[in-house]
């Protein structure tokens, strides 16, 4: 095996070298990868090169897990396929060396690689539904590449899978294995994934962003299980994110990345408390704390309580069509929301739980079955098709994706232009001058009119997404996860524009986020939603204090804080312990949370629908137990 | 970075700030690979002959090259260099007539094929689901006769002529183009930002004519070479069983069925071999640039036919 020796190290391995005992991991002193002044470059269609990964230095030592972080293409991901000896397609390795157990995969052929990745390495993708099989039993995904490798006989690969299913914390590991990927969480499905992983005991694990696609409550469990079974099995890891909340729970080291080059590299507890090159203050500072109750954001403006701008009354609505008229699955049930004139309600709660449905029942996008909708006090249709074009344009819906929102094939100013064309001229400008003044108000040089959205990064085609709605000179703007898809300086940007927006247009926006901490930083009122029931409303202090609903609880104590030792405690909790849980059902009987509920009360929860309950004018908490003991 | 125990900080420059990082831009510049040239000189050849053929062909379409020596199927020799057919006419002045007629009808025929079902099948995407089953339905019904022998009963009916087979080509094809551009239309349909135009307000004509069809058109014309080349075959496989183009018109297709009698009787395989490889190079030409352009594209369009 050709071994490439660290002359450094060498010397001072020397004494350790003298046993004659396996070469690779002795004489590297426990070092499992190494890159050494690694540079990749892309190669153009021209066959010109551009390097993007530039002369990137770091160890990975047994039982150590380095985080490697930055925002999208600061190369991360691609420095750590490296570690496979792998570069995605029009990349190639231009310098430097990928040491894997003394080994330069770099220069490896395929064929070569094959035994190493599997074995000695294993990489875990980022969605764990892509990377199972639908059909397959999760037992055989689990133990196949240690069994196809030949490492282990089927019997071998089996007991390993179970020892790492109880290691993983998975409900009833026994039986697990014969079920198939649908029948588990996406939480459970992503430890599974880690089980596929480590089955063939890897000493090097790669981890691509695997908890970014969870909901917070989900991300704990899957933290908690992953850091723990890193530790058991003695593996390396590299953990690859764009959360620096999660990486101070999880890493020992940091590299923190910017356009391929190494910005700042350290033990966790210096980066995180004390941090020194100013890309990671500014990464730091986009992170924003919780905050403490009355702590709302200053917004003083006073706006009269008129008529709220956009009502919901007893909307219940759903997806398909079932017997008696009803929807065949119903999403959301019997709530009730009102957005007030000027003022920003945020709506929150995991995936399925039906925030986006509601908004597409503001909409029109999805008429509800029950309930009805009122603007500015006014009935308004629950179709589309039955809404006036006034109505029509002062309800605008911004989507979460800003690439597949904008048509591709039309210029900034024709996407910006429709609309303000479209619903009529109020202030008598040109459409030209409109579309120029909406890229002011989003902050995006005019010069940008003349292209088409591919032409622009992430943040700005967002920005753009805004300007569309804006367009319309609506009274509500319903903004559906704008920032998720977004790094976090660049949606902590769009955040701080959009509460600009909200103080220079009085407009009302209806903030649909997972993100606790964002909405909390932006919202007036916050909605919680779970399992299609609002589970608590009111003012953002009064919801973030005593009392609180079991699940606005488990919530605030489920967001990631940058703080070492934060995971510990927060898995210590009653909350989160009774947050493991399987899939959120959507029950028509009883309280959906009950199966999650630390103080759920048997044979009250589970049959009978929780009252509303006012803790405060206008904070509401849906719970059977009486307000004085949800604290 | 010797040890990971230090600490290690770049250096920066405190005046410059981290801006978000551009996106990758998607690379445009198109470039076709050796096959994909071969295909365009071998297109290219072939239209210059279609267009000009008529005009510097060494004889006419029934003109004898030898008109005091007659006799069928003579071998190349200077005068007539490929030979002469059944009937003594020159093969080369025929095949070059045969070019613009070929591909002609067959240009024609796939751009009719075209306007028919692109019209029909992106309507068909954003109509009620009620009108996209009542014209799915009517266009399965199509799809499930063999081409061929739906042509050879038109054919058979009505009598050939050029337009006769323009537009039986057409609509037959038009129902291949139909399914494609009707789960085009139905993929970006459901894309937000035709939705957004749908909350906006927006009309079926402005969804129709500014939201769907940009973004279709460009996967509609990667197709249309693969397209060309079925209906070049159909048009050549009619007149090779005698209801296409009529003699004494020439054609490549009936071509090699007049001149069968050659591989029999004939001094050389020349009469029946030139228009076959003509028919042969056209569509392995076109093919070569569609590989290229579908490559280009993702061969996301050639997955789905």
């Amino acid at each position: 095996m050709a071994t490439h020796l660290n002359p450094e190290k060498e010397k001072g391995d020397a004494a350790l070298n003298k046993g004659d005992v396996a070469l690779n991991d002795v004489t590297l002193n426990d070092v499992i990868f190494e890159t050494r002044n690694l540079n990749i470059n892309a190669v153009r269609g021209d066959g010109s090169e551009l390097p993007i990964i530039k002369s990137v230095s770091f160890k990975v030592r047994r039982g150590e897990v380095v985080a490697l972080i930055g925002e999208s293409g600061s190369g991360k991901t691609t420095i750590s396929l490296s570690a496979l000896g792998y570069c995605k397609p029009g990349l190639k390795f231009a310098g430097g060396e990928a040491l894997l157990l003394g080994q330069d995969v770099s220069r490896m052929a395929t064929d070569d690689l094959r035994p190493i990745r599997g074995e000695k390495v294993a990489y875990l993708a980022q969605s764990a539904a892509a990377t199972f099989n639908p059909s397959l039993r999760l037992n055989e995904q689990v133990t196949e590449a240690p069994v196809l490798h030949g490492s282990k006989t089927q019997a071998e690969a089996n007991a390993k899978a179970l020892e790492l299913y109880k290691a993983l914390e998975l409900p009833s590991p026994e039986t697990i294995g014969t079920r198939f990927p649908h029948q588990v969480s996406g939480g459970q499905l992503q430890r599974l994934m880690a089980a596929m992983a480590l089955c063939g005991d890897p000493d090097l694990l790669v981890l691509d962003e695997p908890t970014t696609a969870l909901d917070v409550t989900t991300q704990i469990e899957v933290l908690k299980a992953f850091k723990s079974v890193i530790k058991e099995e003695g593996a390396a890891a590299i953990y690859v994110t764009h959360d620096l909340a999660v990486v101070a729970q999880i890493a020992d080291h940091i590299v923190v990345l910017y356009n391929g080059e190494v910005k700042e590299a350290g033990p966790v507890d210096v980066i995180i408390n004390d941090p020194q090159h100013p890309y990671t203050k500014k990464l730091m500072n986009a992170i924003k704390p919780l905050p403490e109750s009355g702590q709302g954001d200053d917004d003083t403006s006073d706006h009269l309580r008129d008529d709220a701008a956009l009502k919901a009354i007893s909307v219940s609505a759903g997806y398909g069509v079932g017997k008696d008229g009803k929807p065949a699955i119903t999403v959301l049930r019997d709530v009730n929301v009102s957005i007030e004139r000027g003022k920003t309600v945020g709506i929150i709660g995991e995936s399925g739980c039906g925030k986006s449905t509601l908004a597409r029942v503001f909409a029109g996008l999805l008429p509800p079955f029950e309930g009805e909708l009122k603007l500015d006090g006014n009935p308004l249709a629950a179709s589309l098709s039955d809404r006036s074009r006034d109505e029509l344009r002062k309800v605008q819906f911004v989507y979460q994706m800003a690439d597949t929102a904008l048509n591709p094939k039309q210029r900034i100013k024709h996407i910006l232009g429709r609309p303000a064309q479209f619903y009529g001229n109020a202030n008598g400008l040109s459409v030209k001058d409109q579309v120029n003044k909406l890229l002011e108000m989003v902050e995006l040089p005019v010069q940008f009119a003349d292209r088409y959205p591919h032409e622009l990064s992430g943040g700005q085609k967002q920005r753009v997404n805004l300007a569309r709605a804006l367009a319309a000179n609506p009274e509500v703007v319903l903004c559906d996860e704008v920032t998720s898809a977004l790094d976090t300086i660049v949606g902590a940007n769009v955040i701080e524009l959009l509460k600009r927006l909200r103080r220079e247009t009085g407009v009302s926006f209806v903030f649909i986020s997972h993100d606790l901490s964002t909405v909390a930083s932006f919202a007036d009122e916050i909605v919680v939603l779970y399992a299609g029931r609002v589970a608590e409303q009111g003012p953002v202090d009064k919801v973030l204090s005593p009392p609180y609903h079991p699940y606005t609880r488990l919530l605030i104590s489920s967001v990631p804080e940058p703080r070492i030792g934060w995971l510990e405690e927060a898995v210590a909790t009653d909350e989160a312990a009774s947050g493991i849980a399987g899939n959120v059902e959507l029950t028509s009987v009883g309280c959906p949370f009950v199966s999650r509920c630390p103080m759920a009360i048997d044979g009250v929860c589970d049959t009978q629908a929780p009252p509303r309950r006012t803790a405060d004018q206008k904070h509401l908490i849906e719970c059977h137990r009486e307000i004085n003991e949800l604290v | 970075m010797n040890s990971s125990n230090d600490h290690y900080v770049a250096p920066y420059d405190d005046a410059v700030s981290f801006d978000e990082l551009p996106d990758s831009a998607p690379s445009h510049k198109f470039r076709l690979s050796f096959t994909g040239w071969l295909g365009t000189i071998i297109v290219v050849f072939w239209t210059i002959v279609a267009v000009s053929g008529p005009f510097i062909a060494p004889f006419g379409e029934n003109e004898l090259p030898f008109p005091d020596a007659y006799s069928e199927f003579q071998a190349p020799q200077p005068g007539a260099w490929l030979g002469t057919d059944v009937s003594d006419r020159d093969i080369l002045s025929r095949i070059m007539y045969g070019a613009s007629r070929t591909m002609g009808i067959s240009f024609l025929a796939t751009v009719l094929a075209y306007m028919i079902g692109v019209v029909f099948g992106i309507g068909s995407a954003v109509s009620s689901p009620r009108v996209d089953m009542i014209l799915s339905r009517i266009n399965d019904a199509f799809l499930s006769l063999p081409t061929i022998m739906l042509g050879l009963v038109v054919v058979a009916a009505v009598g050939s002529s050029i337009p006769v087979l323009i537009l039986t080509a057409g609509v037959i094809y038009a129902s291949v183009i139909f399914r494609l551009s009707r789960s085009l239309g139905m993929e970006i349909k459901v894309m937000d930002f035709v939705e957004a135009a749908q909350a906006r307000g927006e009309g079926r004509w402005w969804i129709i004519t500014k939201e769907i069809w940009p973004n279709a058109a460009m996967p509609l014309l990667t197709d249309f070479g693969l397209r060309l080349i079925y209906v070049i075959l159909f048009i050549s496989s009619l007149s090779f069983l005698g209801l296409g183009v009529q003699p004494p018109q020439a054609d490549w297709g009936s071509m090699v069925r007049e001149n069968l009698g050659a591989l029999q009787y004939g001094t050389s395989i020349i009469p029946v071999i030139a228009p076959a490889l003509a028919i042969a190079t056209l569509t392995v030409g076109i093919n070569l640039i569609v590989d290229d352009v579908s490559a280009h594209s993702g061969g996301k369009l050639s997955n789905r036919l």
